[in-house]
């Protein structure tokens, strides 16, 4: 084995001006890719690992050379993950990505707390989460007893405090965990993390936040943010797909998700992906370094995007904070437009060679309205008209000038769509008055 | 042109689709969600709604490497087609939910949405023709102008021009069936089969898409609820009773419920269906005869239309799969400020039986598509009205 053999630099970080030269053949050349809340492209440096590691064979959990091997590189990553994050090593569990971080996190939590103590059923949620944490909460009170807190958020989407302070104090006994996103991947909403572990920490309630959309795009320090457990995704910072980490104080009490053969401190078990791991190591450590000069860069293509919006769409409404770097994710842009459809926006714009979002989740392809614009206090009917754009490290003004060309035409397109297939609840009575 | 291309997940609107991409059309799929719950709806292979139609749709589209997209429609839906049905059984008629959907979302949901979004057409696997001809243009001297014309398919077992003439002239003029040429369903398989689609082999759907298993009568009752009345005889003796009048369908002779036989040991039918009175009249089946017809909400395609007052010779089909039969026919204005226009039906061959009312006919030359009506009234010339619609 090839165990000894220097390596390519990989975690040599690159410019990110230098990343943005490099053409994506996975994304047309012409198109404007605006959805990098979706997913980010793979970085070089991580690109350049992933494939690297793809070649050597060696299972971590193996004693032999090859085994060691490939443990040195899964151990390697782990440091640098946690070096990035404020995290220890030993905190960190990979995972094959968000979604299974984010089960681990709601599921693990609630049964160890309940394990302890039976009276432990409530799950406290904020009302805007991911349905990677939203669906396995309400899994877990359809089938494991749990009840479920959703917490009301304000306009702008950030939780109401008020409402978890008095449900602290009304039933910190019987609460399981508090789970609230770090910044939420539709509006680009901050919440207060800080203070949601300041209520729930005298009581000794484990918190959990989803951070896979604020890794790289705001500074995140597990340590300094007294979390108990915190997801982060390989593919929404330049890492790959199906690859992702839930970072654990080693005494949250998880109970594990997976059961096999005992990887990763016995709480998810698997064969740890050397190279899937590598190159996400190398993804966080890149973006978080760059961290401070790409914020800059997106926030002001962003800022951008949001007056050019304002000034040439009618009725474009800004969902969410005034952007600021308090508030807000600097690569977020989140619009409704009244009486457009989602949907038809969607189809024109990638029409024209942009490509968004609208940033809710589909049933069967079918757009649904938002439930974090419905918590908002979002119209359902203008919800239906939503899209989100979310810049990246890669993104360029001319990305965003693209956009502006493309999307006066498309509202006024959208919004004559609407009309036309607006349902029509006379058609009926028309035909058989005659006869009923 | 820029089309779009409705595709439900089934054998034949995927390869309408890829036809219009070879004609060199810019081709989007578009697959329309009509329920909300869509678990409610027919599942496994069937179907044209469910979520495997969908997911069989994308594939399909993806094999063409077309855009793909789901319009949601099932708001629209339920309150044209699905709210038609229950207020046509409920009013004693017999709707066709099939030419509905046509009417109200396929060619006019679907095709005015595509339509303002700047699509030029709308395709779908249906088995029709279109055929462009040029006639005297009487307001151009000695000029011609064309006229586009719905036809049958060519494979008579498929044809599907008796759902489609509801559309009427304007929806025809955007809209395109690209196997109107085919003259089996097999070779539109195997056409599938060539180009790599996997629902190639995929069975057929028959039933109604809305109506899980083809419980008909089941789910008129879950939306209607039990409403029991009496079955009576042409003279109002009572035979029996029913859970609802809307689920009697006249010319039904199956599920009567009758306790005691005929006197003269014959089959007995429904000949009627009164909501207003919630009474079902059965009878021997030569009291279904009729040889006349009124319709309301009648289309004429362009330059088929009859000149006011006059009768002309054509044939007339009165179910998706029947035959069709000589008629005379001619066109009825309706009030100005009233319903629309209707025609009348004087059949010259044989009589038909079981006419209901709410039952689409479609008028034809040949395999020419003149218009499209429905039934309000039908009876036997020579004697009393005997099957009439809700009146």
């Amino acid at each position: 084995m090839s165990s000894t053999k220097p390596r390519p630099g990989p975690r040599a970080a690159r410019r990110f001006v230098d990343w943005v030269t490099v053409t994506l053949p996975s994304v047309p050349a012409a198109a404007a890719y605006l959805d990098h809340a979706a997913t980010t492209p793979l970085s070089p440096a991580a690109r350049e690992a992933f494939v690297d590691e793809l070649s050597r064979t060696g299972n971590p959990s193996s004693l032999h050379a090859a085994g060691r091997a490939a443990r040195r590189t899964v151990e390697e990553a782990r440091e640098s993950v946690a070096a990035a994050l404020g995290a220890r090593p030993s905190e960190v569990v990979f995972t094959a990505g968000g979604t299974e971080a984010d089960n681990l996190a709601v599921k693990g939590l609630f049964w160890g707390r309940r394990t302890t103590d039976p009276r432990r059923r409530r799950i406290v949620v904020s009302a805007v989460e991911h349905h990677a944490v939203l669906d396995p909460a309400f899994w877990m009170a359809e089938h494991a007893g749990a009840e479920i807190v959703l917490l009301p958020v304000d306009g702008d989407g950030r939780v109401d405090l008020a409402a978890l302070r008095a449900e602290i104090a009304e039933h910190a006994d019987e609460i399981a965990l508090v789970s609230v996103m770090w910044a939420n991947n539709e509006v680009g909403t901050l919440q207060p993390v800080a203070e949601v572990v300041q209520l729930a920490r005298p009581h000794g309630i484990p918190v959990h936040s989803d951070a896979v959309q604020a890794v790289g795009q705001v500074p995140v320090d597990f340590a300094a943010s007294g979390l108990d457990a915190m997801t982060i995704s390989g593919h929404k910072l330049g890492g790959p797909v199906g690859v992702g980490a839930l970072v654990a104080r080693r005494d949250a009490p998880l109970t594990p998700v997976l059961h096999g053969g005992g990887q990763e401190r016995g709480v998810r078990s698997g064969t740890l992906d050397a190279p899937a791991i590598r190159a996400f190591g190398v993804a966080v450590a890149e973006t978080v370094a760059q961290r401070e000069e790409r914020a800059a860069h997106v926030a002001a293509l962003r800022d951008a995007l949001v007056a050019g919006v304002r000034e040439r769409v009618p009725g474009a409404v800004l969902s969410g904070p005034e952007p600021a770097p308090a508030t807000r994710l600097p690569g977020n842009a989140h619009f409704t437009f009244p009486g457009a459809e989602g949907d038809s926006l969607l189809y024109l714009l990638d029409s024209a060679g942009v490509q968004a979002s609208t940033g809710s989740a589909c049933q069967a392809g079918v757009p649904q309205p938002s439930h974090v614009l419905l918590a908002m206090g979002v119209p359902e009917h203008d919800a239906r008209g939503a899209l989100r754009f979310s810049l990246g490290a890669t993104s360029t003004p001319d990305d965003v000038a693209r956009l502006l060309d493309a999307l006066p035409a498309a509202v006024e397109r959208a919004r004559a769509a609407g009309l036309a297939s607006a349902p029509a609840r006379t058609a009926v009575a028309s035909r058989t008055g005659g006869a009923a | 042109m820029r089309v779009l291309a409705a595709m439900s997940g089934g054998v034949d609107s995927a390869v309408a689709a890829a036809l219009a991409v070879d004609a060199g059309h810019e081709v989007v799929g578009v697959h329309m969600a009509l329920s909300r719950n869509r678990d409610q709806f027919r599942t496994g292979s069937r179907g044209c709604c469910s979520i495997e139609d969908a997911g069989d749709a994308r594939r399909a589209a993806d094999v063409l490497g077309i855009p793909y997209y789901v319009w949601d429609l099932s708001e629209r839906f339920e309150d044209t087609v699905v709210a038609d049905f229950l207020a046509e059984y409920e009013a004693g008629r017999t709707p066709n939910p099939c030419v509905r959907c046509n009417e109200h979302i396929k060619f006019e949901a679907l095709l005015d949405k595509a339509t303002a979004l700047g699509f030029d057409a709308v395709a779908t696997g249906h088995y029709a023709r279109v055929v462009t001809r040029d006639v005297p243009d009487p307001s151009a001297p000695g000029g011609t102008r064309p006229v586009r014309e719905l036809h049958r398919s060519p494979n008579t077992a498929k044809d599907q021009s008796y759902v489609l003439a509801v559309m009427g002239p304007e929806r025809l003029a955007r809209a395109i069936f690209p196997l109107g040429g085919f003259a089996s369903k097999d070779e539109v398989r195997a056409e599938a089969a060539r180009r790599g689609l996997s629902v190639s082999a995929k069975p057929d759907s028959y039933d109604i898409c809305f109506v899980a298993d083809g419980d008909t009568q089941g789910f008129l009752r879950e939306r209607l609820g039990a409403r029991p009345g009496e079955i009576v005889d042409a003279e109002g003796a009572v035979l029996g009773e029913h859970d609802g009048a809307y689920a009697f369908t006249v010319g039904q002779r199956k599920g009567l419920r009758i306790d005691r036989p005929a006197p003269d040991g014959r089959p007995r039918y429904v000949l009627d269906v009164q909501p207003a009175r919630n009474r079902v009249v059965v009878g021997p089946a030569e009291l279904l005869s009729v040889d006349r017809v009124e319709a309301g909400a009648a289309v004429w395609f362009d330059g088929a239309r009859p000149a006011p007052g006059a009768w002309v010779d054509a044939e007339v089909q009165v179910r998706a799969h029947g035959a069709p039969v000589p008629a005379r026919v001619r066109a009825v204005e309706g009030a100005p400020e009233g319903p629309a226009q209707g025609m009348e039906i004087a059949l010259t061959g044989a009589p038909l039986r079981g006419v209901a009312a709410g039952q689409s006919v479609v008028v034809y030359d040949g395999t020419r598509v003149l218009g499209q009506a429905t039934v309000d009234r039908a009876y036997r010339a020579a004697a009393a009205p005997t099957a009439t619609g809700a009146g």
